[in-house]
């Protein structure tokens, strides 16, 4: 199977490539890139604030196709997981959609009393030249409510573009709350978008060892939670590509610093809880961290362990959207005995390929920007046991006979935390270890041999 | 007491675990009822042999797509973008699309590229034919030159049932050729399952009938385990088959009436003089009686045994089944040609359709639905152009006691407690939607038996005692 020649700088052999891996670059016209579009991103950060009416301006697909996938959970409003969108029709792309928009929108916050609403820009909003900004600003003063514009046009760029268009929808929400009463020792959770009731797990460990989570943007997130998330003190960014855009904003103007984390793996949480813990430089709290994480390590340990022994030594190939996941599974893969022979990722920049090329073994293949051709083929040359991506690669996997962990947004399973751990290790399991690869061809005709 | 099981999410407007919509409104799309354009069209192409699709728009259009239709059929689909940047929405992307035509055609080696555009080429008035003229004039000698076919989808002119009936328009009418009439016959058989298809070409089969399935996406969304990558998954209907379909004895369609830019029968028979039989989807006794009559005038051969007693054991079991039907009420909604002969069959089982719901926009949808009926039924709301908020609203108000549709319509009916039988296009919260068969004697079969199951099913939970014997 070739490789496209413009894509062959895209792909590194680590051991062997003597070229630096070429990335951050637009995706190659006609590669079937796993890529999405900036508005795809900015749908994405968006999406968990469940208490703000979502309007998507443009024609009907980007908002058929963002209609209630995710696994983001709410404790309460369900408003999130409508689709709602201003439909826009052949005519209004000829005389503009902002009487449409307009309606739309006051309809919809007379309907549902939201407490913000989000107007995301599509590709031909961006076209026809509708002031999507005048409208957000007459409604919000109509309705009394913020209605924020986001610039999510999807040809702006990849969807690393379009978090940044979140971030700054976000940013317009912080500073507008009371911060009279936020405590000295409290953070934000930036990045975790409560797939599967993740933010919740996290949130669990910090507040049991009195760290108060005053926003977690966006999981499970409220407006009004949003609005005070300059209070804190301590930024702790997950998903580093998605939010770091927002947590340098609040370091800039609120001088809250931050630091980056990951909650998926045991290292990466236990990581994550010292550092805050360490942050804070109370002792009792920096205590309390070390009880908290020896009963929730002793507690997923022995489970652990008897899955290692049947995942050691098998391979993985992981192709996940950004750097820092993939980071944190390789070293959650080699937790439970198994080997990285394939890792790629849709956005990642120079410093985290660098990063990456370190924490994998010899012979891993790394790739930026990859399709569904080269990984097919990487995954048969690494004879790999499974692949973890999202509901875009299960069929690569699937058709080859290849085992698959689901670790992207639309997945109904919490892979954060220590439980977290467990979930994802016995996921892994349960399909590395299925009776059923005995009668896939590429398996049965090793048998055969 | 068990719980009955329809009925334990007792779900309330705005419940904090049944995300329902309140109303529907006038300007705001809410949960929508139908899919863009385009994705009609990748269907329909993804039914041509050795044929690649890529998107003329931006990347998340082609991956968005690829996502949704992955999450049906479970099948890999590969959809190529031209990938367009904030400069080509500007300067225009005729350049990038060449280049991606050339990188699909070197990567994949296709036959055929199907050229679907997006709202935003055609919002910045792409003339695609020409781009596409200008590709072949410049390939270099020896350089792969695939045919391409080109349709125009922006996705604020129809949806995607619109786009899957003008892709397999653009297919026959840049493909077809007028021949010396031959015995074959072409299938329009609009947007079904894999399942669906198979057993069309079963049926054509047992009346000596060479088909041309337009388009047959059967194995290429629905295919076995491979040992190494296909680049373009095997099977679909071959370029010599389209070429044959100027030259076909006949063209039987199904549905297609609602499409606004007229069928691919419609443009054979003006064009090559190809007589056209436009039938409902043959769901039900006599949708699927009028499909077989017209077979057996295009054959010349009696229907074969095996669905004369297909369709027997049918009628049997409408008999055994009738009692647990009557009078009992549904609300059918997906795209318009299968909800209208849903309702057509209801009729004849004894269950009144009182919702049929679609999101395309149909002309005179009201009267499609009706002329399928047994009889005219005046309780009835035929709604066309709806989203599932106006759904939703006109089931809180008519209190259907079963909901047929795909997997969008999971709230209302969790909302209800009442049962929703899955079939169309998504079903994404179930396993093996390739393979649901709906047509023919033997898929109206299927969905009566799980019909009557689901509201044996229904009644037994919610009875005190749950007799085992019903």
């Amino acid at each position: 199977m070739k490789i496209l020649k413009e894509r062959q700088k895209q792909i590194y052999h680590k051991g062997s490539s003597q070229h630096e891996l070429l990335c951050d670059k637009k995706s190659l016209s006609g590669s079937v890139s796993q890529r999405a579009c900036a508005f795809c991103g900015s749908r994405v950060v968006l999406y968990p604030i469940t208490d703000a009416v979502h309007l998507i301006h443009g024609p009907i697909g980007c908002a058929a196709y963002t209609w209630d996938i995710r696994g983001a959970q709410s404790s309460d409003s369900q408003l999130h997981r409508l689709s709602f969108s201003t439909d826009l029709q052949e005519k209004d792309v000829i005389f503009g959609g902002e009487p449409k928009l307009y309606n739309a929108l006051t309809q919809l916050i007379d309907t549902y009393h939201p407490k913000a609403a989000f107007v995301y820009s599509t590709c031909i909003v961006g076209l026809i030249g509708d002031d999507v900004q005048a409208i957000c600003k007459r409604v919000s003063k109509e309705k009394g409510i913020e209605v924020i514009m986001v610039e999510s046009e999807g040809f702006k760029g990849t969807k690393k573009t379009g978090y940044q268009a979140a971030c700054d929808a976000v940013y317009q929400l912080i500073g507008t709350g009371d911060i009279s009463e936020v405590p000295e020792v409290s953070i934000n959770i930036l990045g975790d978008f409560n797939i599967a009731g993740e933010s919740w797990i996290v949130k669990r460990y910090f507040e049991s060892i009195g760290i108060k989570v005053v926003a977690t943007m966006t999981g499970d997130g409220r407006v009004d939670d949003i609005r005070k998330a300059h209070g804190a003190k301590l930024n702790l960014v997950q998903c580093s590509g998605s939010m770091t855009h927002l947590a340098k904003y609040m370091e800039r103007d609120y001088g809250i610093p931050y630091i980056r984390v990951s909650f998926f793996g045991i290292e990466d949480t236990s990581a994550a809880i010292y550092d805050t813990a360490k942050f804070f430089a109370v002792e009792s709290i920096v205590e309390e961290a070390r009880q908290l994480v020896s009963k929730e390590v002793s507690g997923v340990l022995p489970s652990l362990r008897k899955i290692q022994e049947d995942l050691k030594g098998k391979r993985a190939a992981l192709y996940v959207g950004g750097a820092f996941k993939a980071f944190s599974l390789v070293r959650a893969l080699r937790m439970l005995g198994m080997q990285t022979v394939l890792a790629g990722t849709q956005t990642g920049d120079q410093d985290d390929y660098k990063l990456l090329r370190e924490i994998c073994d010899e012979g891993t293949v790394i790739v930026d920007d990859s399709n569904p051709l080269e990984l097919a083929r990487f995954c048969l040359e690494k004879d790999v046991d499974l692949f973890i991506g999202g509901v875009k690669e299960r069929p690569i996997a699937f058709k080859l006979g290849l085992g698959f962990c689901d670790h992207n947004h639309e997945r109904k399973i919490a892979l954060a935390g220590y439980e977290g751990m467990l979930n994802f290790a016995r996921e892994v399991h349960a399909s590395v270890m299925s009776p059923v690869w005995d009668f896939v061809p590429r398996r049965s005709g090793r048998n055969k041999e | 007491m068990i719980k009955p099981m329809n009925t334990t999410p007792s779900c309330a407007i705005g419940d904090s675990y049944c995300p329902a919509t309140r109303k529907a409104l006038p300007d705001a799309t809410q949960n929508a009822c139908k899919l863009c354009t385009p994705l009609g069209a990748c269907l329909a192409f993804a039914g041509i042999r050795g044929c690649l699709t890529i998107l003329h728009g931006s990347q998340g259009c082609a991956t968005y797509i690829r996502r949704y239709l992955i999450s049906h059929f479970r099948e890999p689909m590969d959809i190529a973008s031209s990938s367009f940047s904030e400069e080509d929405a500007v300067f225009g992307g005729g350049r990038n699309l060449k280049r991606g035509i050339s990188n699909v055609a070197e990567a994949y080696s296709p036959e055929v590229i199907g050229v679907a555009t997006t709202c935003l080429a055609e919002t910045i008035g792409e003339d695609v034919p020409a781009i596409l003229r200008e590709y072949k004039i410049e390939l270099p000698e020896g350089a792969p030159n695939p045919l391409l076919v080109h349709v125009s989808t922006p996705s604020y002119s129809g949806d995607h049932s619109e786009g899957f009936h003008a892709a397999v328009k653009a297919l026959v009418e840049q493909l077809g050729r007028c021949e010396e009439m031959g015995v074959h016959v072409n299938v329009m058989p609009g947007m079904v399952s894999c399942e669906d298809i198979r057993h069309l070409k079963d049926v054509l089969k047992s009346f000596h009938l060479d088909d041309v399935m337009m388009p047959d996406y059967s194995d290429t969304l629905d295919g076995g385990s491979w040992d190494e990558y296909q680049r373009i998954p095997q099977g679909g209907t071959s370029l010599e088959q389209i070429k044959r379909t100027g030259s076909a004895k006949a063209s039987i369609e199904f549905g297609s009436n609602f499409s606004k830019r007229g069928s691919a029968a419609i443009s054979l028979e003006s064009q090559f003089g190809v007589k056209r039989h436009s039938l409902p989807m043959p769901i039900g006794i006599r949708a699927t009686d009028a499909f077989f009559d017209v077979l057996e005038e295009l054959s010349g051969l009696k229907t074969h045994d095996d669905f004369i007693k297909e369709r027997s054991r049918l009628v049997d079991s409408y008999v055994d089944g009738h009692k647990y039907l009557y009078g009992k009420t549904a609300a059918i909604f997906g795209d318009p040609d299968m909800v209208v002969s849903i309702a057509g069959f209801l009729s004849e089982i004894g269950i009144k359709p009182i919702i049929c719901a679609t999101g395309s926009k149909c002309e005179d949808f009201t009267g499609a639905v009706q002329s399928n009926l047994v009889k005219e039924q005046c309780d009835i709301f035929c709604l066309s152009g709806a989203d599932h908020a106006a759904i939703a609203e006109t089931c809180r108000k008519a209190q259907p006691d079963l909901l047929i549709g795909n997997s969008k319509g999971y709230p209302i009916a969790r909302e209800l407690g009442v049962p929703l039988i899955r079939c169309g296009l998504p079903v994404h919260d179930r396993i093996g939607s390739q393979r649901i068969l709906h047509l023919g004697y033997r898929g109206t079969q299927r969905l009566f038996d799980q019909i009557v199951n689901m509201i044996l099913d229904t009644r037994q939970d919610a009875s005190d005692i749950g007799f085992s014997y019903l």
